[in-house]
């Protein structure tokens, strides 16, 4: 027994705190900010338009493209380099994948469906944040979908599985003063709430199968905490009227 | 909305919301300490635009020619997410003159005592680096963008500093603020269809025949100002849009304190 109790006081099942809201930017067709503790994502959806340049246009349905931005203050160390990474980049084309299985855009043959995210500060699992909030917009802005997607962080910090890792338990051997040392292992899974089907899997870290298997349990019923958010959220909306801060 | 009307309207003395020339549009809000990884930050909102703004700061070896002061620089990000006019990619001209003309309102004007900044002479000096990122784009971000940067900065806190090693804390604020000298508020009077008027949305910032950025401290002095556009300004027009910065910049240092 390393990892007694989470260091932010937390269950191992627990997640974080949510908060949720949809039409944060009038601009857009479809918006929503959702934040998971310290980690916060704004989301913007723009179209359907035409696609430029013009030889990605897909004459049988539309296409679906995200793009993820770090603010440059939002790191908790030093300053980011505004503009894309590689990093940025392969996050913004694992969350596409993410999000295509559920919309569809077969009725807007040769235009494209832009997704904006950006983050004003992050602790961890912000390619989840960002996909909760980008399925949110999605569905504010009215593109045809079958369900939502849902994203939360799983892994094992020491010898405990656990839901929603922050950023310092990531590092937990930094952090846990009865840590082995051993590399925390961080596994960002988005889900499609009603099948529980994976559109997002990735691992970082040292893991047993087993574990793996617990730790996909795990995210299954984070997915239904953070969907009961999400479908808050929109209801907000609609019930409430245009709720523009 | 037709171009011509918004026109037509100007020079029947109305605007399209119906507001006077010299009105803002409500609510003006600020929200500072939105962001817990940035030493300082503000959410600034003025009608139904929006821009967020967070400081940044290092510790880095001082310009040769200035080797007993820091520096500061501001960025403005102005992001597709705020704006379908806006693409990704490198900053626009725009963004750069928006980042510019706050850099000269802030910066040229002495508002922060670089030489404050200072650690050791020719070694180490903090560098306060300001980005704006915008989240709505309804119209006048010269001003949001000048008031997020100095919200920002009054809200930001010295990072610790690692005694042994020199190095950073990021994850550690002390309780020491910048060393602000002066609190600069930018105002920017447009010209359409002559006449003068503040806080445009964006359907008369695209019919506007010039605008006049006019950064004022406390005391009223100017500390910086800009003129854009393509139509001229006669020396009248000049001091009535710096009369109305004035009271502008007045009225805005309230919501700031």
């Amino acid at each position: 027994m390393t990892y007694e109790k989470r260091l932010d006081g937390r269950k191992f099942d627990e997640l974080r705190p949510m908060e949720a809201k949809v039409g944060v930017i009038p601009n857009a067709k479809g918006s929503a900010s959702f934040k998971s503790g310290k980690t916060w994502a704004i989301a913007a959806v723009y179209g359907p338009k035409e696609v430029f340049p013009r030889f990605l246009s897909n004459p049988k349905r539309g296409l679906l493209r995200c793009h993820y931005t770090m603010m440059p203050f939002s790191g908790s160390g030093e300053r980011i380099r505004p503009g894309n990474s590689r990093r940025s980049q392969e996050i913004a084309m694992v969350m596409t994948k993410a999000l295509e299985p559920v919309i569809d855009l077969s009725e807007f043959p040769n235009s494209v469906v832009d997704i904006y995210i950006e983050l004003p500060q992050t602790d961890a699992g912000t390619r989840c944040a960002a996909i909760c909030a980008a399925s949110m917009a999605l569905a504010h802005a009215g593109i045809p979908m079958k369900d939502m997607v849902c994203a939360v962080g799983v892994g094992k910090a020491d010898d405990k599985v656990l839901l929603d890792l922050t950023y310092k338990e990531e590092q937990i051997s930094q952090f846990n003063e009865a840590s082995k040392g051993q590399p925390a292992t961080d596994i960002p899974v988005a889900m499609i709430h009603n099948t529980k089907e994976v559109t997002l899997l990735q691992l970082d870290g040292e893991i047993s199968k087993e574990d793996v298997m617990k730790s996909l349990e795990l995210a299954k019923k984070g997915v239904d905490e953070i969907y009961k958010v999400q479908k808050q959220a929109l209801l907000d909306f609609y019930q409430g009227g245009n709720q523009n801060e | 909305m037709n171009k011509q009307t918004v026109l037509d309207l100007a020079a029947q003395g109305k605007r399209i919301d119906n507001r006077a020339f010299d009105e803002y549009r409500s609510p003006i809000n600020i929200q500072t300490d939105i962001s817990w990884t940035a030493e300082g930050s503000v959410r600034v909102q003025i009608g139904e635009t929006v821009v967020m703004a967070g400081v940044k700061l290092s510790l880095e070896k001082p310009y040769n020619d200035t080797p007993n002061e820091g520096g500061m620089m501001v960025n403005v990000e102005l992001t597709p997410l705020s704006s379908s006019r806006y693409e990704s990619g490198p900053p626009s001209i725009k963004a750069i003159e928006m980042a510019r003309v706050i850099d000269r309102g802030i910066r040229e004007a002495g508002a922060i005592d670089v030489k404050k900044l200072c650690v050791k002479p020719g070694e180490k000096a903090w560098f306060v680096i300001v980005d704006v990122v915008t989240i709505n784009d309804a119209g006048n971000m010269f001003d949001s963008i000048g008031l997020a940067v100095l919200a920002a900065l009054k809200d930001a806190r010295f990072p610790e500093v690692d005694e042994e090693t020199g190095s950073v804390n990021y994850k550690k604020k002390t309780d020491v603020s910048l060393p602000i000298l002066r609190e600069p508020i930018s105002i920017t009077v447009y010209k359409v269809n002559g006449q003068l008027l503040v806080d445009p949305i964006v359907e008369e910032e695209d019919v506007y025949e010039a605008r006049l950025t006019v950064a004022t401290d406390k005391d009223g002095v100017v500390s910086a100002m800009q003129k854009g556009g393509n139509g001229p300004l006669t020396l009248e027009e000049i001091e009535k849009m710096v009369s109305i910065a004035l009271e502008k910049a007045k009225m805005l240092r309230e919501k700031l304190d």
